[in-house]
């Protein structure tokens, strides 16, 4: 398979130099709008490894996010930092168990019953979060010190400067990525797959379906938290809207906006769904009615997200190029 | 408290936990119809209910008489679920879960901030009607108020009268004929497109009514819509999808798990349903009256 020097092969490198180089040109703003950006990629990357890939709707995928979110906050003593090297991977563990716990629950359903399911267990965290007085209750709670990144009392990197946190954001979305694709490639990924064409022929070819479902949805829930520990850590603050039907719905507009299938197309949706929102907020104090119906006409119009516009006949790759 | 008291507390809170029930039943038969017979996820079902409770405010406030106001309000919510079938829905049936639930979740976003520009983000009360306004005292210092029993009635009837129209009429004959197989029913020379309009109106209809007469017990206040949906899904789910039957005793399951919840375990009682829904999950995962299906 040898592949021709062309503008659409050289994109993905231009892209990523872009990235690395970003915060030399870029101001503070710009750089924390950027790394929330990444973190929601990192989010919708996570869903549609559900939706996209095994054909999962999850409408409750916020839970993990909340999860990730909330664990920071406990795992942080009062005014001093936390390790980043310890609360990281607690945080991520934590959102994993806690998604395998309720994929053991919710992959029993299917199809419709599974869109209803993982939104009622997403809003029980919700309202748990909402009346417990020992996680901020309803008001939420700050996380005063961004978690420590000093191993062995060396720093590598300081998550309070914006520019580091922006690098360690793109390395993580990298990663993310990486792992999809490199899981996605391998027979795992063509077993999610068939599953999502037809998964009663993968049951009869002999798969154990639930099995792979359940490590599917506990891989997407841990990178959920992933995203989850990012954002507080980011924004120093959670509350119970972390886990909210409206943060499950974005994200899942991030992942059909982008194109459900392709690995990179949630990123495209974040990048996206994340400047509208920007820009609309700017507008108007009421930017939910426009984003609506921008949700509604894009639904209409757009079957196959942002990544199923398709690029002029040139640019377009070959078939053996386009596999996942 | 005696314990003569202590029983009269526990009958009040079972007739709350009735009534709550028999009001989510309202919404809850809507949803599941709609799922059941037209294969559409509606999210936006919670916002009928909310706009139903700010139609009833609304006009209640104009023309002094909450029956007036669900008189009129009623046919405009008709009107309005056949305008949403007509211009959104249609479009919805062929396609998959994922688009019926991203444009159900872009019209909630839609009526949330309709219902922020024309009523603000206020909590309103409605009136309880002079005539049902008073208590039946049950001791000194328990006594229950009518309008809750009034409540309880009318939904019971709704519900009788909905039982009525789909076993007992030719309409819901053919509403039945199309939740099993409407290439079927369509080639027998029903109108199904009419049907489907239809069915979805009437369960426009039923959530909105649902918040009219909820009104003066539960308030008017924004997100009322989000929270009564997710309950009716969990009702739907414990049900199973498409059965009136499983709707009707799911709302009442949760009607008095979430009564008793609040009384007796305070601090989990956010909690209670969903609790109850894992449990439903874990013995029948297509519901108590489901059948499997995607």
């Amino acid at each position: 398979m040898t592949r021709r020097l062309s503008a659409a092969s050289l994109l993905p490198s231009l892209v990523a130099v872009a990235l690395v180089a970003f915060p030399a040109v870029a101001g503070k703003f710009y750089l924390q709008l950027s790394s929330g950006i990444m973190i929601m990629a990192i989010f919708a990357m996570s869903l549609n490894l559900l939706v996209g890939c095994t054909g999962l709707v999850s409408l409750g995928h916020a839970a993990f996010f909340g999860v990730g979110a909330y664990a920071l906050l406990l795992l942080s003593p009062q005014y001093a930092p936390a390790s980043l090297w310890l609360t990281l991977p607690a945080a991520v563990g934590a959102a994993a168990l806690a998604a395998l716990a309720i994929g053991l629950l919710v992959l029993r359903s299917s199809g419709v019953y599974f869109i209803m399911a993982t939104l009622a267990f997403a809003q029980m965290f919700f309202y748990y979060a909402n009346g417990a007085k020992w996680l901020g209750g309803s008001d939420g709670a700050y996380i005063f010190a961004k978690p420590d990144a000093a191993l062995f009392s060396v720093a590598p990197f300081k998550l309070a400067d914006n520019t580091h946190f922006y690098y360690v954001a793109l390395a993580l979305m990298a990663a993310t990525y990486g792992l999809l694709r490199l899981l996605l490639r391998a027979p795992f990924g063509r077993v999610l797959e068939g599953i999502r064409v037809n998964e009663q022929r993968m049951r009869s070819l002999g798969f154990a379906t639930f099995r792979y479902k359940l490590v599917s949805f506990v891989i997407a829930g841990g990178l959920a938290g992933l995203a989850g520990y990012l954002d507080a850590a980011q924004f120093g603050f959670v509350n119970p809207e972390l886990f909210g039907w409206r943060q499950s719905g974005t994200v899942l507009m991030m992942v059909i906006l982008g194109g459900a299938g392709a690995v990179h197309g949630p990123i495209l949706g974040a990048v996206a769904l994340v400047l509208l929102q920007e820009v609309l907020a700017d507008a108007t104090r009421h930017w939910l009615l426009p984003m609506g119906l921008f949700i509604i006409l894009a639904v209409l119009a757009l079957p196959g997200g942002l990544a199923g516009l398709r690029p002029p006949r040139a640019m377009r790759r070959r078939p053996e190029a386009r596999r996942v | 408290m005696s314990s003569s008291q202590a029983v009269l507390f526990f009958f009040i809170q079972a007739l709350n936990g009735v009534q709550l029930g028999l009001l989510l039943f309202l919404v809850a038969s809507g949803l599941t119809l709609i799922f059941g017979i037209m294969g559409v996820i509606n999210l936006a079902h919670g916002s009928f209910y909310m706009l139903g409770a700010y139609l009833a405010f609304s006009f209640a406030e104009i023309s002094g008489s909450l029956w007036l106001a669900i008189l009129i309000a009623v046919p405009l919510t008709v009107l309005l679920g056949l305008a949403l079938e007509f211009l959104l829905f249609r479009f919805l049936y062929a396609r998959d879960h994922l688009y019926q639930v991203l444009l159900t979740y872009g019209l909630i976003l839609v009526f949330e901030e309709l219902r922020s520009l024309l009523f603000g983000d206020d909590v309103h009360g409605v009136a309880v009607p002079d005539f049902l306004n008073f208590s039946i005292p049950l001791t000194d210092t328990l006594s229950y108020p009518v309008y809750r029993l009034f409540l309880s009635a009318v939904c019971l009837a709704v519900a009788g009268g909905l039982y009525l129209l789909i076993q007992r009429t030719r309409l819901g004959m053919t509403i039945r004929a199309g939740a099993v197989n409407r290439e079927m029913v369509q080639s027998l020379g029903i109108d199904i497109g009419l049907l489907y309009r239809i069915v979805f109106a009437l369960g426009v209809a039923l959530a909105a009514f649902a918040g009219m007469i909820a009104a003066p017990v539960a308030s008017v206040f924004p997100g009322m819509g989000n929270q009564i949906l997710i309950i009716s899904f969990v009702i739907v789910v414990i049900g199973g999808i498409g059965s009136i039957k499983g709707a009707f005793l799911g709302s009442l399951l949760i009607g008095l798990a979430d009564t008793f919840g609040q009384v007796y375990a305070p601090e989990t009682a956010g909690m209670t349903v969903y609790m109850l829904m894992a449990a439903v999950l874990l013995w029948r995962p297509a519901g108590l009256f489901g059948r499997a299906r995607t």
